[in-house]
């Protein structure tokens, strides 16, 4: 198992609004990849941005020791909103890929009219020619489908997992769901993250497929 | 049970930074742990109040970092192992303490956590702490993982004991926030009751035990240098002749910088964990065979000035270098990329430079900011917005001394009721100041937790000046910011929480303050008449905004409003809601007659408060 964690570099950055669950995602994330053999690095946002501000963590794995992540430097990016997941644009490089929740939490100078929120549609078009693949869809959606509203972190781990990038399977995140998350709201994240596995299966949300795949 | 307190020896768990301190703490017998709540340190007392209910450990929240670091002074001294966390500014205020328990010593091994914040994440300033280990004389050592942490929280006891001295563990938000596998090791019981053997003429600094207790003290450094050269923190790596020193989480990245760049054959890595004293001897034997060497360490050039001072002392004249405008900043913290293209640069090395992509440029216009914001429902923002109100309504304009908490984001617009900020505590002195050189109308604001941690001595003070301002303490009940950790004042306390309640507003009477009203922000109109007339008042003069943070209710309670607010077609449109209160649940709809005020029910947390000034809002009929 070693000589083959030790071979990998991944990655991945995770990137919302306070609130939105990024920490436990990226929790999960690494609990996965300790399970997995790995010794992963995760590192969080915590005090003052948490006040409704953004909320970037990061997970590395594999033959790096920094917990953080540079600018061109994430392989995958996680965008629980769709302007944050723009935003971090300049951590992505031309092969990333990335995983973008299309709904909007609008900032507060937008909600007050000081400022506009971008066209949705415009800065997924323009963040998928710069990357190697983009898959997006409406994370919230599908969560409130699923019969759990806050589970948008549920359900862009589930299309993370089925989107063949990460070292481990889908149903090992599913197993450290079940066993380091509240067993009350179990079934519905669960469903959550199928949600979101299905996500990735349809064609119609890649807005890019990565080369690889072709 | 605690996550901290289970698992077995071998065994490898994903803990926080803080976490791993507290577990490297418990696997060393500590008995006592003592904080004041600060980022990036508090988790560390968080869960240590845990393990707490959970074992036979000691914790409290301080009132502040002094009296956390003396509580802990005197467990040590009576023989209990004992730790204290605190954020990097925290040890300003217990810096006192520090530099005579430099002296004084400990019986039982004591470990000071001392978090910096490089880059400023939740901070005031970014000062590096790694100061207060030259300037006190006390060993310190510098984790680069949160393994790193476990491990020299557990033997920095021990080194404790060895040297009769506490030991700083100097940690950056890196550390305290990251994530990392941790081995762990045996859990060991803490000591029984522990007993305190007089020895005054060692104990007690009058001036002529200080002079023998100064020269004990260099001593004692003399055998921390000793403990340096042959600590197992300290470790060299890679062969060839170019040299790179580094400490902290810059040593994680200076690592991947060898790796990426291929320097293995060709650079040698002193990853420096043992950071004071530096181990003389190591460095020299380091330094012989190089060319040149590349300090690499956020903030301060304290390794590099240290590392040139030895060098010099030797007649060594290759260059060592670090912080220039060159290479490395001693602003903000680093990241991989940086340490990868500064050590490439130095060395004259190609540089694997991505050209990062910014999204404004892509975009072709900026992207809104998403700044932080006082929540829904937040009573500070009903405080301010009282002050607001009653200083136009008396045509008066109020300059506005802040303090340190959530509190501190009225300084966004459109509140903007804060002018000046020093620390924790100033608000109250600073406006003492400005109301004596001024005619201004000056009402300063602290916070529960804050006035409690730092206010007391300056309201006593300005009582016994006579001073003339206004002091508006914002009591939410908790200390917020930092993660509902409770103070002297609270009431509202998870089930079984040990503590007497200390009444803000007796302590505020007992001080002498003769003008006090007491009010809750959420009732409008009380609050505006009381804020009249205090600010018509003169001389010292209290008001206490008092009502919990509902997120704390929340909390402890389970308790959420259900009540929720709409915006009616009385509304004239006058924005008065936009220019003067800000509740993120206040939105304007763009339409295309206009815009348009709506209150978004996903946001309103139901307070109650804006209905009582706007006419056009009502009531959602449930």
């Amino acid at each position: 198992m070693k000589s083959q964690t030790e071979k990998i570099k991944l990655r991945i950055l995770l990137t919302g609004v306070g609130g939105q669950g990024t920490l436990l995602a990226s929790r999960v994330l690494g609990e996965a990849a300790l399970e997995a053999g790995f010794s992963p690095l995760v590192s969080e946002t915590h005090g003052m941005a948490q006040r409704g501000g953004i909320v970037v963590s990061t997970v590395v794995l594999g033959e790096l020791q920094s917990p953080i992540i540079s600018p061109g430097e994430a392989d995958v990016l996680l965008g629980f909103e769709a302007l944050e997941a723009f935003r971090a644009l300049n951590y992505c490089h031309p092969k990333s890929l990335v995983i973008a929740n299309t709904a909007a939490i609008p900032p507060y100078p937008v909600a007050i009219g000081k400022a506009q929120y971008p066209r949705i549609g415009r800065l997924m078009e323009l963040l998928a020619a710069q990357v190697g693949g983009l898959l997006a869809f409406d994370a919230e959606d599908r969560a409130r489908q699923a019969g759990s509203p806050l589970g948008v972190n549920m359900v862009l781990l589930g299309a993370l997992a089925a989107s063949a990038s990460l070292p481990f399977s889908d149903a090992d995140l599913r197993q450290i769901l079940s066993t380091r998350t509240n067993p009350k709201f179990l079934e519905a994240n669960l469903k959550a993250f199928q949600s979101g596995v299905d996500a990735a299966g349809n064609d119609k949300y890649w807005l890019k497929r990565p080369a690889a795949w072709h | 049970m605690s996550e901290l307190l289970t698992g077995q020896p071998g065994e490898r768990r994903l803990y926080l930074g803080n976490e791993a301190i507290l577990r490297g703490a418990l696997e060393a017998g500590v008995a006592l742990v003592a904080t004041y709540p600060g980022t990036p340190a508090s988790e560390i007392g968080d869960r240590a109040y845990v393990v707490s209910r959970q074992t036979d450990l000691y914790f409290e929240y301080s009132i502040n970092e002094k009296v956390a670091l003396e509580v802990a002074a005197g467990a040590a001294a009576s023989g209990w192992r004992s730790l204290c966390s605190m954020k990097h500014v925290g040890l300003n205020v217990a810096a006192d303490a520090l530099m005579t328990l430099a002296y004084v010593g400990v019986k039982a091994g004591m470990v000071i956590v001392s978090a910096d914040d490089p880059s400023l994440f939740s901070s005031q300033n970014e000062q590096d702490n790694r100061y207060y280990a030259k300037m006190a004389g006390l060993p310190m050592l510098e984790p680069a993982s949160p393994q790193d942490a476990k491990e020299m929280t557990r033997a920095a006891f021990a080194l404790s004991e060895e040297l009769n001295l506490p030991v700083l563990l100097r940690t950056t938000t890196r550390i305290n926030h990251s994530r990392g596998a941790v081995t762990l090791r045996e859990l060991v019981p803490p000591a029984g009751p522990g007993f305190f053997a007089k020895e005054p003429f060692q104990k007690v600094m009058v001036p002529a035990v200080a002079r023998l207790a100064h020269a004990r003290l260099l001593e004692a450094q003399a055998q921390a240098a000793a403990q340096a050269e042959v600590s197992l923190f300290n470790k060299i790596y890679g062969k060839g002749t170019w040299g790179i020193v580094s400490s902290g989480v810059s040593s994680s990245y200076v690592e991947d910088a060898v790796a990426e760049l291929g320097l293995k054959d060709r650079v040698q890595v002193l990853k420096l964990g043992f950071t004071n004293p530096l181990p003389v001897s190591l460095i020299l034997k380091f330094l012989a065979p190089l060319e040149k060497v590349l300090v690499v360490e956020e903030l301060e050039p304290c390794l590099e000035e240290g590392l040139r001072a030895i060098a010099q002392a030797q007649g060594l004249t290759l260059p060592i270098q670090g912080k220039s405008p060159a290479l490395f900043s001693r602003l903000y913290e680093y990241h991989p990329a940086l340490v990868r293209q500064v050590t490439a640069r130095y060395f004259g090395l190609p540089g694997k430079a991505g050209e990062p992509q910014e999204p404004e440029k892509v975009l072709g216009e900026p992207l809104p900011d998403r700044p932080p914001n006082l929540c829904p429902g937040c009573p500070h923002r009903a405080a301010y917005y009282a002050v607001k109100i009653a200083l136009k309504d008396l045509g008066l304009e109020g300059v506005f001394p802040t303090d340190i908490g959530c509190y501190t984001l009225g300084l966004l617009p459109p509140l903007s009721m804060a002018d000046f900020l020093i620390c924790m505590g100033s608000s109250i002195n600073t406006a003492a100041g400005i109301s004596k050189a001024t005619n201004q109308k000056v009402v300063a604001f602290i916070g529960d937790s804050t006035f409690f941690h730092a206010g007391l001595p300056g309201l006593a003070n300005a009582v016994h000046q006579n001073h003339d301002f206004l002091l508006v303490i914002l009591d939410n009940g908790t200390t917020a910011m930092t993660g509902h950790q409770p103070h002297p004042g609270v009431t509202l306390t998870p089930v079984g929480y040990p503590c007497e309640h200390v009444p803000l507003k007796g302590v505020v009477k007992a001080l002498g303050v003769q003008n006090l009203w007491v009010v809750n922000p959420f009732k409008y109109k009380e609050t505006l008449a009381a804020t009249k007339e205090a600010l018509s008042a003169s001389g010292v003069r209290v008001l206490i905004a008092e009502a919990p943070c509902p997120l704390h209710v929340h909390r402890v309670q389970g308790r959420k409003s259900q009540a929720r607010f709409r915006v009616t077609d009385k509304c004239q449109d006058c924005r008065h809601c936009l220019d003067y209160f800000g509740c993120p649940a206040m939105q304007l709809n763009q339409g295309p007659a206009g815009g348009r005020m709506r209150i978004d029910p996903d946001v309103c947390s139901g307070c109650a408060f804006c209905v009582q000034w706007c006419e056009a809002i009502r009531p959602v009929k449930q």
